[in-house]
């Protein structure tokens, strides 16, 4: 590896380098790997392949954290982004940072940049004893032996993003954290020393309980200063946030951007929080027979308190009824009675071949958090502002025996049809001309998946659903076209990743076929949507056609006969509200499922149009007023942002006809 | 309702008009008053407009000639697909009444302009091109059972005569003996009000499909030799054209030969010429002539008159779908000259036009062919 120098924790010792390859010399060599020195090296394995990402995980690992937190100890939420460019102190490069950064132009547009990562949270603080295992130790946490829904699972994010940080800058890590309004806050500066697997402190100062650093008075800040690249677009920080924001209503997420030439003091958004209830907590389970292997359970077998099989399998398995205890038993030649510590190997077998074969009920499913309908249509809403949005939950589903949940939203029009994102130069490559392709937002655990699209399970059943038939434009064997943009959500005690990055959910069948489902489901809500749409435009037309000709035909009969034409205008006029009103009344009636009564189906009150003409169907409407008896129908309006401005206009006609008629019966 | 009739005494009385003006006027408005009751009455204003299709029209085997069945559509103002029509229906009838009424005539495209503006409060204007004005026009034709002079309207001249006959038109004497290489240009209004037959020594009338054939015979003076009219119509005669032969073939007692190409569209110009045409079938009384004869050319000429493979111009699909269609006419269907003649070209599988005969020699059409088929009473009919 050609960056193994730096990769060299600077306090390792000198090896010597031995004239003649001996047994012993090569014995010097021969040590453990300690888990963190061989993620040092295999950073990529984590998701830190290049400056670029690895800015991207060192803020989502923290972020995960923060909101699994959070959650468990019933905290609503709140988090600080903050991204910060720091000026180089190496001295190679001009400093190239704030106020200077954009005064001086730029080497690269993109050029490797120092960066200060800042996380902070209103969760439940870190007991100060812990701060060293939890922020300098790979593979420590609390999530990894459980079979429990979380967005971490390993336990290796976060200290893999300190070690990034320490391996690219030299800067330890800084955490503060408080774990209640009548105790000190810890401050503590930590390195990590990669061949020992655990952090030294580097500083510690304890801050007065009564400090101002958490309004909540309790809550972690993380500061990592790594070597990074920022940009913009797909797969940018950027864009992990919004989609954080979309897969979590009830967070309020503050994010302050670094400065980049277009904007000299960074961006800040805020997504307020819109559903003030925290997900519900999922329940702990244990592992279901169907989704263990055999050495899982010979290392069970070994491990396990119970004295006895039958205690075995009712302790350490959800789901074994003592019927199908003793039949397990039977198949190896055991009873419930044996002792564990008397299985064998062969007996081993036979007890893991059983339990597949048995008949058992699948896994319970209260394990799962889903994200629900409701709050993935106001997470969508929030995140996207898109003109329709619907949304499907599936119920829970098992492979290998792990329950999971596919959920997935699709978004329509509005904000989607003006914001386009411009698709990078690696994975997938888009034409970028006219209609763009459709975007995935994949989440796991309520996580984002940012990379590795392809390779996702999810993109998978995308593309191999026929969007055609939903009233999307399709190329063969691709993503949909249109102002789209399509969600899938996995959750599961254990998301099968392909890789320790969490990039991409594996391709496993049962999950794909749910998420086929769901994505079915929404699919025939887009296209009722659109359907109705159109129809709603062509009455539009309807009545514009109409009204435009009544004024010519009441002025030709009127120059013929010598008649009244403004007579006969209002009598057309009147007819032509009466023709209008039916068709209203024939639409209503089949397009019921879109209007509102649905509980599935978001539309936008104030959704624009005439954006999202382009991209579908372009059919052009009259900007003439539309006929429609507002009174009668007050839903109507919400479908079309347009129609709803010229309501008042539509108003005054009627009004003007109603008067017209009312002195021509006077006189 | 009262004001209405106090307007309409003002608007009629700026110009002269005939009696026939008045009866046209008078179907105007009472088609305007349907509209205008049905209306008020809240109900779908429609106009019934006679069908001009070929299912709509009849053969009438006695009379010899093409006429119109009582099949109508109904045009309605609320409905998508009519809505603009309906409009259009109305806005000409308008123009063509005020056109009545101050005793002036126009073209088609005159017409198509007097009514053309945009909408108010749109970008669209009424009409899109002269084409759907001339439809609605020949609609109105039919809905009021009015001919188009009766309109006031009238078609571009296409069609030139020169022969043996001293006409009036207008007023002004003209002798067609005298009209040099450029003949006179029939007029679109031939009525016995307009032109009138003053001196006529010809014994019958050559109709050519063309201007160029027609330059031809005009020419080599074919007419003076023998004496007789020379019309031509610009391929499908005009309405002039065919009233002015049918006006010349009943008033003048001559008959009247054809020179058309041999393919599916000379074959229909005779057709039109004899029975009267589907579109306009309406007008067949007064324009169809059953004795018209068609003199040429004809199938067989590639062999009896030894023409070379250069005249052959082949059949494509449409033309053979065509000539079928033809064929199978009631007023061909069981002419077996006539389905023979269809039969060969088709065998023959090309076409020719009647320049084709220009190969043999310049003047091998004026001096041989002619002459001949007329001598040899070779024609189909």
């Amino acid at each position: 590896m050609a960056d193994s120098a730096t990769l060299e924790p600077p306090e390792t010792t000198k090896k010597v380098k031995a004239p003649k390859v001996t047994a012993e010399t090569l014995a010097t060599k021969q040590r453990e790997i300690s888990v963190s020195e061989f993620f040092a090296k295999n950073r990529h394995l984590l998701g830190f392949d290049n400056p670029r990402k690895a800015l991207l995980t060192t803020v989502k690992e923290a972020v995960d954290n923060s909101l699994d937190a959070c959650e468990e100890a019933g905290i609503l939420p709140d988090l600080l982004i903050e991204i910060r460019s720091v000026p180089e102190t190496g001295g190679k490069k001009t400093a190239a940072s704030g106020a200077d950064a954009q005064s001086a132009p730029r080497k690269a547009p993109n050029a490797e940049e120092r960066y200060r990562v800042i996380i902070q949270d209103n969760g439940p603080g870190i007991v100060r004893k812990q701060i060293e295992n939890i922020f300098g130790k790979l593979l420590y946490g609390s999530k990894f032996h459980r079979l429990k829904m979380s967005r971490g699972q390993q336990g290796i994010g976060i200290s893999a993003a300190g070690m990034y940080g320490l391996i690219t800058t030299g800067k330890p890590v800084l955490i503060i954290t408080k774990t209640a309004k009548n105790k000190p806050a810890h401050e503590v500066l930590l390195k990590m020393d990669t061949s020992k697997n655990k952090a030294d402190v580097v500083s510690e100062t304890e801050h007065p309980e009564d400090d101002n650093l958490f309004p909540d008075g309790h809550g972690t800040r993380v500061e990592i200063e790594l070597l990074g690249k920022y940009f913009k677009g797909a797969r940018s920080v950027d864009e992990y946030v919004q989609l954080t924001a979309i897969a979590n209503p009830h967070a309020r997420v503050t994010y302050k951007s670094p400065p980049t030439s277009a904007f000299p003091d960074g961006e800040s958004v805020s997504y307020e929080r819109t559903v003030n209830e925290l997900p519900e907590q999922p329940e702990e389970i244990k592992p279901h027979p169907h989704g263990i292997e055999l050495g899982i359970l010979i290392g069970m077998l070994e491990r396990t308190e119970s004295t006895k099989l039958g205690g075995f399998f009712d302790e350490e398995f959800c789901r074994i009824s003592p019927a199908i205890s003793r039949q397990v038993c039977d198949a190896a030649d055991l009873t419930p009675n044996t002792w564990v510590k008397s299985v064998e190997h062969h007996q081993a077998e036979k007890l893991y071949k059983a339990l597949q074969e048995a008949k058992v009920q699948g896994p319970p499913t209260n394990c799962l958090s889903p994200i629900g309908v409701k709050t993935l249509l106001m997470g969508l809403e929030r995140g996207l502002k898109p003109e329709f949005i619907t949304a499907s939950s599936r119920p829970p589903a098992v492979y290998r025996g792990r329950p999971f949940i596919i959920e997935a939203g699709i978004a329509f029009g509005g904000n989607l049809a003006q914001t386009s994102s411009k698709p990078l130069e690696d994975e997938e490559g888009s034409s970028g001309s006219g209609s763009e392709p459709a975007r995935v937002y994949r989440f796991a655990n309520r996580v984002p998946l940012q990379y590795q699209q392809s390779a996702c399970s999810s993109f998978k059943a995308v593309s191999e659903t026929n969007w055609r038939n939903y009233g999307c434009e399709q190329p063969r064997g691709s993503l949909p076209v249109g102002p789209l943009v399509i969600m899938i959500h996995m959750a599961s005690v254990w998301v099968p990743f392909t890789s320790e990055s969490k990039e991409a959910i594996a391709d496993y069948d049962e999950i794909r076929e749910e998420m086929s489902l769901a994505l079915k489901e929404c699919g025939r809500k887009l296209k009722t949507y659109l359907n109705r749409r159109q129809a709603m435009r062509r009455a539009g037309e309807r009545r514009t056609i109409f009204l435009r000709y009544i004024g010519e035909v009441s002025k030709a009969a009127a120059d013929i006969t010598g008649g009244e034409a403004q007579a006969i205008y209002d009598a057309l006029m009147a007819t032509a509200q009466k023709k209008t009103a039916q068709m209203d009344q024939i639409l209503d009636e089949e397009g019921r499922v879109v209007d509102g009564k649905d509980e599935s189906v978001y539309i936008a009150a104030s959704a624009d149009e005439s954006d999202t003409d382009s991209a579908t169907q372009s059919s052009p409407r009259s900007p003439a007023t539309t006929l429609d008896d507002s009174e009668d129908l007050p839903e109507q309006g919400s479908l079309f942002g347009d129609e709803g401005a010229t309501k008042p206009k539509k108003k005054k006609v009627i009004k003007k006809i109603l008067k017209k008629v009312k002195k021509k019966r006077e006189s | 309702m009262a004001k209405k009739q106090v307007t309409k005494s003002a608007s009629a009385s700026t110009a002269t008009l005939t009696p026939r003006d008045h009866k046209t006027i008078a179907n105007l408005t009472g088609m305007a008053e349907r509209v205008t009751k049905v209306s008020l009455a809240g109900k779908d204003p429609i106009v019934d407009v006679p069908t001009r299709t070929l299912a709509n029209t009849s053969f009438n085997a006695k009379r010899r000639t093409l006429e119109m069945g009582d099949a109508t559509q109904a045009r309605e103002l609320f409905n998508l697909n009519q809505a603009k029509k309906f409009m259009q229906t109305m806005l000409l009838a308008a123009g063509t009444k005020s056109l009545i009424e101050a005793g002036k005539t126009l073209s088609l495209r005159g017409m198509y302009y007097k009514c053309l503006h945009t909408i108010a409060g749109t970008k669209e204007k009424t009409l899109g091109d002269q084409s759907e004005s001339d439809e609605v026009l020949e609609d109105l034709e039919v809905m009021l059972g009015s001919l188009r002079e009766e309109l006031h309207l009238f078609a571009k001249k296409a069609g030139t005569m020169v022969g043996n006959i001293t006409i009036t038109d207008s007023g002004d004497e003209i002798d067609c003996r005298r009209m040099g290489s450029g003949g006179y240009a029939i007029p679109s209004i031939v009525e016995p009000d307009v032109m009138k037959f003053k001196k006529c020594d010809a014994k019958f009338i050559l109709h050519v499909e063309k201007n160029t054939v027609w330059s031809r015979f005009n020419e080599d003076k074919f007419w003076q030799k023998h004496n007789c009219i020379l019309t031509e119509g610009g391929g499908q005669p005009p309405r002039g054209v065919r009233r002015l032969l049918y006006r010349m073939h009943h008033e003048l007692n001559l008959p009247v030969y054809c020179l058309l190409d041999c393919d599916p569209w000379g074959h229909y110009i005779y057709s039109v010429l004899k029975q009267g045409s589907i579109n306009l079938a309406f007008e067949s009384e007064r324009m169809a002539i059953p004795e018209a004869r068609f003199l040429g050319i004809r199938a067989i000429d590639y062999e009896r008159c030894e023409l070379t493979d250069d005249v052959q111009i082949a059949l494509n699909d449409r033309d053979i779908a065509r000539a079928k269609q033809i064929a199978e006419y009631p007023w061909f269907v069981n002419k077996k000259p006539w389905q023979m003649e269809i039969q060969r070209m088709l065998k023959n599988g090309f076409k020719m036009e009647v320049e084709s005969l220009i190969t043999k020699d310049i003047s091998y059409v004026t001096e041989t062919y002619v002459p001949e088929r007329l001598a040899a009473k070779d024609w189909l009919d």
